[in-house]
């Protein structure tokens, strides 16, 4: 066995700032969320809550509250609490965000904190939109591999750069929150939005990928790539951090480069 | 009425469905009922990793990987499962990079493993590469794949659908020994339409359970918000048992307060457990394989740590994961999410501080019992004919009372294109049963009964003193007095439930409906796991009794099987049965589980 990697050692002094602070603080805000309910009325409304939270609470806590506390009719998705399952985008302040990712202490907690549904798609209730229309375009990028050669018994190769080639883009939760950011998509329902290029850039780029020019000639359409006027509200969007704009500019970029 | 026909109908789409569906969907006319669209679900926050023996970067085999899964099970796990895991395990793997998986890669370009805690090279001599993985989403990538699959193949899905009952009807029927016995048959099962709070029944030949979880009966869980055990409760309801409800597993690493968890791929990369003293405190319990030690005997040293006065922070109630000794660069590269995780939650920046961290409920090792064709057993050995389950909310048994890291998405995957291959071979030689007279009874009167309650109490306040006294008297330390708390406590909950209001009488997206429903499934699973914790008077796995901490393989090397029934009382709680079914053993022989 090997010596050189030393073991950790066995004790250590730990910084005294070690584990954090003392207690956590308290604050009060106001949440002021877009209420529609058909059922109910045809006219969207705004609610007022005044609440007490915590610092390390996030948006999605304040929204428990509400709904568990308050008003039990107040509707929205959420299911992980922590950013990996897409449920929670919604408009924070004004700007797409996921609910459970946005800490309250990093929003102004002077003013209300407003929460509406994502932009472009239709409002089912309270902060809940019909994604069926978003999952459509995703589905006509052929989010899929498609591989080419016959199959190998054991796994397909594939090197270490050519995994990271596409790695940023296999982050896609599918939130909708770059697309219903998008100026475009807004005025233009039919515009594949930046979720669907990234996800056909996913494949696009992945060495082990056959269908690179079916997926660019899709996105060669009038909905497609070419729609895009780089306003970067995507990238800004990305509860992931995936840098869509730059996704979007190197499919574009393999659109023009191909020869067919 | 709304009835649909299907060949087969699979309740869930994580990647136990999904897996399933793929399969499936080839063979018979297949829908997938979900209540969560099939990408929110929560094999999505996986991340460690897959095991499988692929031996890419070191010398492993399938039946060394079978060991580890026997002995980190404690011996409760049932040994030919545990094979049949192991050895399908590498096609397991092979299949999910077939279809796209961006597994990470060798400078050889093959799939590339790491360690993980409980998996070793020749039965427990030193850590073993096992697990492969993408960075620090596997399961995110293993949803991923199986949806994109699911498109590729037309699988049809009816998302934001409830399942809330299971149709089964009983017949007279004969043993060979020559006794009388009612065997279940399935019919269909009920859903609700979360978009216009309409029921459907859907009919089908086969119903492939599986529906995830149950973290959410516990406070601090790395599980999501929608693991309410529906599943689990739906088929105790309809008098099938389940099995060892009493193991559940908590992971050491969940972040302080919070439950998310980080995940203990952040130990096999060599990040270590640290108390008030900066110890490195596993070499006291676990001195061969220290940090990487199985779960439940890391999850107790921590708590044990905390409990002697070792604790962090202001209240001193939790221990630090260190990763300060290594290379940012290196964490980056392969654990790029959970240190994001410690900064936006914490605001701890993991590269220079220590990470507070405390054991959060994550994964329950019991559920609906079945056999190696993830057949559902209405007893220990009667196959209910067309109704099958996988993945968490069932139990094969392959993790008997610990899960080793990585093997669940490894279940999820042998069992759940097990699952899907039997259900759709079924279909084929079946009729369908016919439906019980109004089929949609028993979802009625469930919802028109909590939308008609005017009573006083709140779900969410019931919940939460649910959760509460499930983590501070069912967690990785118990006694006959905590778990004798919970009951009384249960009990009383159970009567405030019946008053409980639901404030939202809508029919759109009426989640407030549901989180009641849900709340009753809770309830009911706390119940069975803590009945089946006190009567189990020995320590195995991720079962702790301070009062009885040897595991005593004479009276309890057993696995449980909890029934509904209401001539019977357990422990004093009336209402359940609990019996016994034999361990199945083949090549290994219980020894004490020492690291
Ligand atoms: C944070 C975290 C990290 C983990 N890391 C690892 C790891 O690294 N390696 C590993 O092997 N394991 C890991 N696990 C465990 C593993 O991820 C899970 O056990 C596994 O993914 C469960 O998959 P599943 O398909 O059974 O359930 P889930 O993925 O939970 O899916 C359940 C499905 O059932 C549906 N459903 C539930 N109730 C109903 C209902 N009433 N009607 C209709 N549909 C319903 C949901 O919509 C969902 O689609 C981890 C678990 C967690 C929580
Ligand atoms: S690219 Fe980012 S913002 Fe867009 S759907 Fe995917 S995760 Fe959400
Ligand atoms: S609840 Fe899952 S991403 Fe926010």
């Amino acid at each position: 066995m090997s010596t050189s990697t030393a073991e950790p050692a066995s004790k250590v002094e730990l910084p005294a700032s070690a584990g954090g602070g003392g207690e956590i603080p308290s604050f009060d805000i106001t949440l002021r969320v877009r209420r529609y309910n058909p059922e109910v009325s045809e006219e969207a409304h705004w609610d007022d809550f005044t609440l007490t939270m915590y610092g390390t609470d996030r948006v999605l806590d304040a929204l428990h509250k509400v709904k568990w506390e308050h008003d039990g009719s107040l509707s929205f998705r959420r299911s992980c609490a922590h950013g990996i399952c897409g449920s929670d985008a919604m408009r924070i302040n004004g700007r797409n965000r996921l609910a459970c990712k946005t800490l309250l202490k990093d929003l102004d907690t002077s003013k209300p904190i407003t929460v509406e549904p994502i932009k472009g798609l239709p409002v089912e209730k309270d902060l809940i939109v019909d994604m069926e229309p978003f999952f459509q375009s995703y589905r006509e990028v052929m989010p899929f591999l498609i591989p080419g050669g016959h199959e190998p018994t054991k796994e397909r190769l594939q090197t270490i750069e050519d995994r990271a080639r596409f790695d940023d883009t296999t982050k896609c939760i599918l939130c909708a929150a770059c697309t219903s950011s998008c100026p475009v998509f807004w005025t233009d329902g039919q515009y594949f939005g930046p979720a669907a290029i990234v996800n056909a850039h996913r494949f696009i780029f992945d060495s082990r990928d056959d269908a690179g020019d079916m997926r660019l000639e899709i996105l060669n359409d009038k909905e497609g790539v070419w729609r895009c006027r780089t306003t970067f509200n995507c990238s800004e969007a990305c509860p992931r951090g995936i840098q869509i704009t730059q996704a979007i500019a190197e499919v574009k970029q393999a659109i023009l480069s191909r020869n067919i | 009425m709304q009835v649909h026909k299907y060949d087969v109908v699979i309740v869930g789409a994580g990647g136990a469905g999904m897996r399933a569906a793929i399969e499936s969907g080839q063979r018979a006319r297949t829908a997938v009922l979900t209540k969560l669209y099939p990408t929110r679900s929560h094999t999505g926050a996986a991340q460690g990793g897959m095991c499988a023996a692929l031996a890419n970067v070191e010398e492993d085999n399938w039946e060394w990987h079978t060991f580890d899964t026997v002995k980190g099970g404690d011996y409760l796990v049932d040994q030919d499962a545990a094979e049949v895991m192991a050895k399908e395990a590498i096609d397991a793997v092979l299949d999910l990079e077939k279809m796209g998986l961006p597994f990470n890669r060798t400078p050889e370009g093959r799939i590339d493993q790491r360690r993980f805690g409980g998996h070793t090279r020749d039965h427990g001599k030193a850590p073993v590469r096992r697990a492969c993985y993408a960075a620090d989403r596997t399961g995110h990538m293993i949803l991923q794949t199986l949806y994109q699959n699911c498109v590729k193949h037309n699988v049809e899905f009816y998302n934001e659908y409830y399942v809330l009952d299971l149709l089964v009807v009983e017949e007279d029927a004969v043993r060979e020994d020559g006794t009388a016995y009612k065997q279940k048959r399935v019919a269909g099962v009920v859903s609700y339409d979360l978009a216009t709070g309409e029921l459907h029944v859907f009919q089908a030949k086969s119903v492939v359970f599986a529906s995830g979880g149950a973290g959410k009966v516990f406070k601090t869980t790395s599980n999501a918000h929608t693991l309410t055990g529906d599943g689990m409760g739906i088929a105790f309801r309809r008098g099938i048992p389940l099995e060892d409800m009493e193991f559940f597993q908590f992971h050491p690493t969940g972040l302080a307060g919070l439950g998310i968890l980080l995940t203990e791929g952040a130990r096999g990369e060599g990040a270590i457990l640290r108390n008030s003293e900066g110890e490195r405190f596993m070499e006291r319990y676990a001195p061969t394989i220290k940090d990487l030690a199985p779960r439940d005997i890391v999850a107790r040293a921590m708590a044990n740590e905390v409990r002697e006065g070792r604790g962090c922070g202001p209240h001193k109630d939790y221990v630090l994961l260190d990763l300060t000794h290594l290379e940012p660069a290196h964490i980056e590269a392969k654990l790029p999410d959970i240190t994001e995780f410690a900064r936006t939650y914490l605001g701890v920046e993991p590269f220079t501080e220590p990470v507070p961290v405390f054991p959060t409920a994550h994964y329950a090792m019991g559920g609906i019992p079945t056999n190696i064709q993830t057949q559902v057993l209405q007893d220990n050995d009667t196959v209910i004919p067309g109704l099958f389950a996988a993945g968490e909310v069932a139990c094969v048994s392959v993790h008997g009372s610990n899960r080793l890291g990585t093997n669940s998405l490894l279940d999820i995957n042998v069992f759940g294109k097990r699952a899907g291959v039997a259900a759709a071979e079924y279909s084929k030689t079946a009729d369908y049963v016919e439906l019980p007279e109004d089929p949609e009874n028993r979802v009625r009167g469930l919802l028109g009964g909590l939308l008609e309650s005017n009573g006083s109490e709140r779900v969410a306040q019931i919940r939460k003193e649910l959760q509460d006294t499930m983590d501070a008297n069912m967690q990785v330390f118990r006694t006959k007095e905590s778990l004798e708390r919970v009951l009384s406590d249960i009990a009383s909950f159970e009567e405030r439930y019946k008053n409980v209001t639901v404030q939202d009488k809508g029919k759109r997206f009426n989640l407030d409906l549901l989180e009641a429903v849900e709340l009753g499934f809770l309830l009911e699973l706390a119940k069975v796991m803590t009945v089946g914790a006190l009567h189990r008077e020995e320590s195995r796995g991720g079962h702790y009794r301070e009062d009885f901490p040897d595991r005593d393989d004479e009276k309890f090397m057993k696995h449980s099987m909890a029934y509904q029934d209401s001539s019977a009382s357990t422990e004093h709680v009336a209402g359940i049965r609990l019996e016994t079914k034999p361990v199945i053993f083949t090549r290994y022989e219980p020894m004490e589980r020492k690291y």
